[in-house]
């Protein structure tokens, strides 16, 4: 453990993957706590997968593997799938689920015919951009752990200025409008901080989990307060923790990749909160209604009545 | 059979089998389950063919359909809780199993020659190398046979079960008050989906099978409100895209799935924009028309309130407060129904119009003063 330690602090890759993944933990949980309380979590998985083509075309007019050039691609494409969503839901009588399914498999298709082109083109500087797939956080450098931190802190630093305008737009839109708030505006912008979380995330988790690293971290939160303020710091924590957790345990066990482990190690933590949380965790919540029923039966009949 | 045949073929199947499936999870809003569902069978696949030792269809498709079904009971044990809603459960449910399975592949599983870059594109260009072999005869190619099959299997159960299905579709209380299970059907639905999705994964992969089911569906729903029609168009769609979609991939030398996928979202966004019952355009020139009609009666109300004999273009602009453009266009609309006509560069009504702004009048005289009949109490009792 020692060991363990001394190598994140010094070890370049693994400080890179631990500081990349809770970066990404922290700021996916942050912004998918507003995500989740707005019944828009799938959005995020549909964000991940619309960015793929952006990520294709980015390299393809720059030629450039940079990860900011990339991330920049990957959020106008995903920002362009958000705003089709919101579109369609408005334009059309499809439902939600349905326009998110149609823009996520067609921006990813698109994203697929995109790669392959470029692979057939023979462009030998191509490999590695698959990895935004996937994931693969064993690649990260020290140029991506800066870009991520600044894309992040522009979106948390967004959070924290517009915490009152956010909280209003996740609870009671319909007052927030009625005190004059540009709500539409807001919404822009909340979800455009998202697409900046998901963003983040394409190097490390991929397209295919980024949706687990905006909801569950923010799902474990909801279990242990009722307070937006709490919930964010705690889904931030969580996200970050399950981050960090993957990333050891990927490096120190043999043939386990980071960006699953990420995951799994966030669903542990959502399995833990939902059964074990103070208030509202199943378990307790069973006892109580056990030991009340036992209650009952003691007192007999007309003490319940 | 030559290779481009079979690879065409098999991409129409795999269209056609997810388009039954497809429509009517567009209809009962379930799009993202069957996205859930096909992220969800890779740790089934890799647990099936790690007991069948090797890449066996039979076992895949069972683990599949095992991991379609328990994902289907996770997400929902996970809405049960209350703890969680919809959308968050699927979000957390299928990025952990998907996970696990990539998990067990590297881990423990490489031998299985399976990896999560084929489950999620899949290569329809090798389904002719990928022969069937019964028997030991080469029956054909596995893919394409497999895929055939899928759809006859599909299009009876649709047929079989239209009647059921439908019902429940539209009125589950009713379904479930006639005695038909609306938890048999739902599970019936899921288990299709994910067959489907086994059986068209190895062909396109998993997300662009979800593509198929849930594109070619919703551009048929933006067409038609009649379930039969929605199927068949839905089919259509699909195999349209299919057919177009591999010509194009060949043309430009990209992946075939993907383009099948793109030219589907074509169709979509044309359907979406043109559709003459649920397009934008039609809904957009509608809400114009109807926004010049009111402003019609707005007019001719106007112009018979006053009683002049005639209303000059600046006096009624200012009036009604329109702009000059839309005024034009209002006088422009109401002359041609013969309503107004020009008198010098004044507008006035004709006899026609004078008409029709008396009916508007006595028929909001009538809305005002009109009591609306009191809603008689039911009777206890008597069934009507």
């Amino acid at each position: 453990m020692p060991d363990l330690l001394h190598d994140v602090i010094f070890d370049y890759t693994l400080r890179n993957v631990a500081l990349g993944s809770a970066l990404l933990g922290i700021v996916g949980g942050v912004l998918g706590t507003f995500a989740v309380l707005r019944r828009q979590g799938l959005l995020g998985d549909a964000l991940a997968h619309a960015a793929l083509p952006g990520i294709a075309l980015a390299f393809m007019l720059t030629g450039s593997k940079t990860s900011l050039v990339l991330m920049i691609g990957a959020a106008i494409s995903g920002w362009l799938g958000m705003l089709l969503i919101i579109r369609i839901v408005q334009d059309t009588r499809l439902s939600e689920d349905t326009a998110l399914g149609v823009v996520l498999t067609v921006f990813f298709g698109f994203g697929v015919v995109l790669l392959t082109y470029i692979q057939h083109s023979n462009n030998a500087n191509q490999a590695g951009l698959d990895q935004y797939l996937f994931g693969q956080a064993a690649t990260l450098v020290w140029e991506n752990v800066v870009t991520m931190a600044a894309l992040g802190s522009v979106a948390l630093l967004l959070v924290a200025l517009l915490f009152k305008e956010f909280k209003l737009l996740s609870f009671d839109p319909e007052f927030g409008a009625s005190l004059g708030f540009p709500m539409r505006g807001l919404n822009v912008l909340l979800t455009s901080s998202i697409v900046i979380a998901v963003v983040i995330g394409l190097q490390t988790v991929g397209v295919v989990l980024m949706a687990a690293m905006l909801i569950a971290p923010a799902a474990a939160a909801r279990q242990w307060t009722n307070r937006l303020g709490v919930m964010l710091a705690l889904s931030g924590f969580f996200g970050g923790a399950a981050g960090v957790a993957g990333a050891m345990i990927s490096v120190t066990a043999r043939r386990v990749p980071t960006g699953p482990m990420i995951i799994l190690c966030v669903t542990v933590i959502v399995v833990i909160s939902i059964l074990f949380a103070p208030e509202r965790g199943i378990v307790w919540d069973s006892l109580r209604r056990r030991s009340l029923r036992r209650d009952a039966l003691a007192r007999g009949p007309e003490a319940t009545a | 059979m030559n290779a481009e045949l079979t690879v065409l073929l098999t991409a129409v199947f795999a269209a056609c089998a997810c388009s039954l499936v497809g429509t009517f999870l567009i209809l009962r809003r379930m799009a993202m389950m069957a996205d859930a569902i096909s992220h969800a069978i890779l740790p089934g696949l890799v647990i099936a063919y790690f007991l069948a030792s090797g890449p066996n269809l039979i076992a895949g498709t069972l683990g599949a359909a095992l991991a379609g079904v328990t994902t289907v009971v996770l997400v929902e044990a996970l809405q049960r809780t209350g703890r969680v809603k919809s959308d968050s459960a699927i979000g957390i449910v299928f990025p952990a199993l998907f996970a696990l399975g990539t998990f067990l592949v590297s881990r423990y599983f490489s031998q299985v020659h399976l990896d999560a870059d084929a489950v999620l594109f899949g290569e329809i260009a090798f389904a002719p190398f990928d022969r069937l072999i019964l028997f030991g005869n080469d029956v054909g190619s596995q893919p394409l046979i497999v895929l055939a099959i899928l759809t006859v299997i599909n299009a009876a159960l649709v047929l079989l079960f239209y009647k059921e299905l439908k019902l429940a579709t539209f009125d589950p209380g009713l379904a479930a008050a006639l005695g038909l299970s609306p938890l048999v059907i739902h599970y019936g639905l899921m288990t299709a989906v994910s067959v489907t999705t086994v059986g068209a994964f190895a062909a396109v992969g998993a997300i662009l099978v979800v593509a198929l089911m849930i594109v070619p569906a919703a551009t048929a729903y933006l067409l038609t409100d009649r379930l039969e029609l929605m199927i068949v168009l839905s089919l259509a769609s699909g195999a349209a895209s299919a057919v177009v979609g591999y010509y194009s991939a060949v043309a430009f030398d990209v992946s075939i799935s993907g383009m099948m996928a793109v030219v589907g979202g074509i169709f979509f966004a044309l359907a979406a924009l043109f559709s003459p019952s649920h397009g934008i355009v039609a809904r957009t020139l509608r809400r114009l028309r109807l926004r010049e009609r009111f402003a019609v009666d707005l007019l001719l109300l106007h112009l018979n309130h006053h009683r002049t004999a005639s209303e000059s273009m600046e006096h009624l602009a200012r009036e009604l407060n329109w702009s000059r453009d839309w005024l034009t266009r209002v006088i422009r609309r109401a002359t041609t129904d013969g309503y107004v006509r020009d008198e010098d560069g004044r507008v006035a009504l004709t006899d026609a119009g004078r008409d029709a702004a008396n009916s508007h009048v006595m028929a909001i005289d009538r809305d005002a003063h009109e009591v609306p009949p009191a809603r008689s109490m039911p009777t206890p009792g008597i069934a009507d």
